[in-house]
């Protein structure tokens, strides 16, 4: 193929920012972290759900299960770099009696298993978790690895629960909960050191329920993943200019909870902006919007979310400016639209 | 350009020393990445771009070319690395490597750079993609070949399989793949994970004209590539290339097996000065 891209000159001002692949960071300066809480919670979970396996595709580093196949290596299969045979073998574990979580990353899940998630998981229901790390944009290394899309695929299928934390309680006290729901699981993961913000909102994780973080009269966040995560510093940064923002967490896509979500915007003369780290096609954005269409409600309604397209390589921090979901450019959007 | 005379692995040894080197380069100014990778690999660019493939500097494009695969986009460091040394692309562009904006992502992409056959990076994708291109070269009537780098990762992808059935049934002599059999992947040694031996008679099951050779032996490579082009069946060429990691750089080649290696901010000088010290012995 003839490349087609062009850049402008390097500008020897500007910092020079790396890709840092895999292992970029989204974690604010200052932030409170965890390592690993996905794999510590499986590890905690396991020690009394003996039915728990681990199960990877070449991913158990970068998906934090490397902390369960230390503490449980007689439990955990390291399939090697093949998808499809995770998520097949993964439903003929379930159908043993085991509750296998299978890790990879989010585009490998969604797009080349997505067949073997539907007919050999999903179809039967069987409880196996999947759980897959570099969901949306939080990866610079190009559209092979952003997932910008797995929210969309995923909720198309039957019978598969959707969930998509925001920070490491959430994805702690996901761990149990997933575990014991009787159906299949598609689980976004966070990984490696893993901000902690909800620790400060009381919050507490709920299979198919939406919070409330936070109260404000001008503007309903309606946000999932490390949106909300966003559109709470967001809503902080709003309050010099008197703008309130109410922020709804829905972590659980899939079944969505339409109750809160209607109830939410209801409340007259709020601008309704939905934030996902996902394409404007087919994440939580047009799920919200197609539940207060059905209920008849017409508030105005903005989407935060990532483009229709293939997105750039580069540093992280400049792709989440340049596509919009970095706090600062959620801050500048809402004041555009108010 | 022309290839290398038959016997004389010198030229070739100062092209993979110099591949080596802008590999290194290209680290540094990441300060991290698939560094030990490149250098496994660089002799196997050296004997691909040096030796067997027909190409053209001022024109990435020729539509008389050998082809040039690289499904595993990570390697991309080793591929720019080549690319500049065969002018393709310029020493300017090891300064933009990994960041943003640059021609030189760190994940092969086939629109950002020139030379850059196909968009990598979802790992056993290649090798069906160059089944189609295969096809096609011989539905125009083209001598061009291609050539498809593989990991030994990617050999645990069923696609990979289903395109090694699909290349011998179709009889595509125009095919060489070549597999880094370095023995690593992400999570640890390819052979504790899903091991693909006995790989020849696998592949030789396949249908393919295989040979397994030292990845990191000119003569050897030179001998593998001319014999791939001279082999008179009608079926596709796959040369197993048993490297090692970090090769050409002692501290590196000692260096715990990984995948993404980190490398300290004064270790990459050391490195090349390492490197040169070897090329001198
Ligand atoms: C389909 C797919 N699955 C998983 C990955 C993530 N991944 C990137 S490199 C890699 C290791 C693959 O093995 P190999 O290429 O042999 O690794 P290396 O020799 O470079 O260490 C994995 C699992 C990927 N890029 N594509
Ligand atoms: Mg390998």
């Amino acid at each position: 193929m003839k490349h087609t891209r062009q850049f402008p000159a390097p500008d020897p001002s500007r910092p020079r920012r790396s890709t840092s692949a895999m292992i970029a960071s989204f974690v604010a300066e200052g932030q409170k972290t965890r390592l690993a809480p996905f794999g510590h919670a499986l590890v905690a979970l396991a020690r009394e759900r003996p039915a728990i396996v681990g199960m990877t595709a070449d991913l158990s580093k970068y998906t934090d299960l490397y902390v369960f196949a230390q503490a449980f290596p007689e439990r955990f299969y390291q399939m090697g770099m093949a998808e499809q045979l995770l998520m097949g073998a993964a439903a003929g574990m379930a159908r043993e009696g085991f509750i296998p979580f299978a890790t990879t990353y989010a585009v490998f899940a969604s797009r080349r298993a997505y067949d073997f998630i539907c007919m050999a998981i999903a179809e039967e229901s069987l409880p196996v978790k999947i759980v897959c790390a570099l969901p949306g944009l939080t990866t610079g290394y190009g559209p092979s690895h952003q997932a910008t899309d797995d929210l969309a695929i995923m909720r198309a299928m039957p019978n598969l629960t959707v969930i998509d934390p925001c920070d490491a309680l959430e994805i702690e006290q996901a761990v149990s909960v997933i575990a014991d729901h009787p159906g299949p699981v598609y689980m976004r993961l966070l990984r490696g050191q893993v901000p902690l913000v909800l620790d400060d909102y009381n919050y507490r994780f709920q299979l198919g329920k939406a919070a409330m973080l936070r109260e404000g009269r001008e503007v309903l966040f309606i946000s999932s993943g490390l949106m909300t995560m966003r559109a709470l510093e967001a809503a902080k940064a709003l309050e010099a200019d008197a703008i309130g923002c109410a922020v709804l967490h829905v972590a659980t896509l899939k079944p969505l909870d339409e109750a809160a979500i209607l109830a939410a915007a209801a409340k007259p003369g709020r601008l309704v902006v939905v934030a996902e780290n996902h394409s404007v096609i087919g994440g939580l954005g047009e799920a919200v919007a197609a539940a207060l269409m059905r209920a008849g409600l017409h508030p105005a309604f903005r989407q935060i979310a990532l483009p229709d397209a293939f997105l750039d390589a580069g540093a992280l921090p400049t792709l989440h400016d340049r596509y919009g979901i970095s706090t600062e450019a959620i801050c500048s959007q809402i004041k555009g639209w108010l | 350009m022309t290839p290398t005379p038959h016997g004389d692995n010198r030229q070739l040894e100062q092209r993979a020393h110099a591949i080596r080197r802008n590999a290194l380069m290209m680290g540094k100014v990441q300060g991290q990445g698939y560094i030990a990778q490149a250098l496994d690999i660089a002799d196997v660019l050296a004997v691909s771009y040096f030796h067997a493939m027909n190409w053209r500097a001022d024109d990435p494009q020729w539509e008389g070319r050998d082809r040039f695969f690289l499904s595993i986009g990570h390697y991309a460091i080793a591929l720019y690395a080549a690319l500049i040394e065969a002018g393709i692309l310029t020493p300017a562009h090891i300064e933009t490597y990994g960041g943003d904006d640059s021609h030189l992502p760190m994940s092969g992409m086939a629109a950002y750079t020139p030379g850059m056959e196909i968009t990598g990076g979802s790992l056993g994708q290649g090798l069906s993609v160059a089944v189609g291109a295969c096809l096609g070269l011989k539905r125009k009537g083209s001598k061009s070949r291609v050539f498809n780098l593989l990991s030994d990762g990617e050999l645990g992808e069923g696609s990979t399989w289903e395109a090694a059935m699909s290349a011998a049934h179709w009889q595509l002599d125009n095919l060489v793949a070549i597999v880094d059999n370095n023995n690593q992947q992400a999570d640890g040694a390819s052979r504790q994970m899903l091991s693909s031996e006995p790989l020849h008679e696998k592949w030789q099951a396949f249908g393919w004209f295989t040979q397994r050779v030292n990845g990191n032996d000119l003569a050897e490579l030179v001998a593998a590539f001319d014999a791939a082009r001279a082999h008179p069946e009608p079926v596709p060429r796959v040369i197993i290339c048993d490297t090692k990691m970090g090769r050409g750089v002692s501290f590196l080649e000692a260096r715990e097996r990984n995948h993404f290696m980190r490398v300290d901010a004064d270790e990459w000088d050391k490195a090349l000065a390492d490197l040169d010290e070897g090329a001198r012995r």
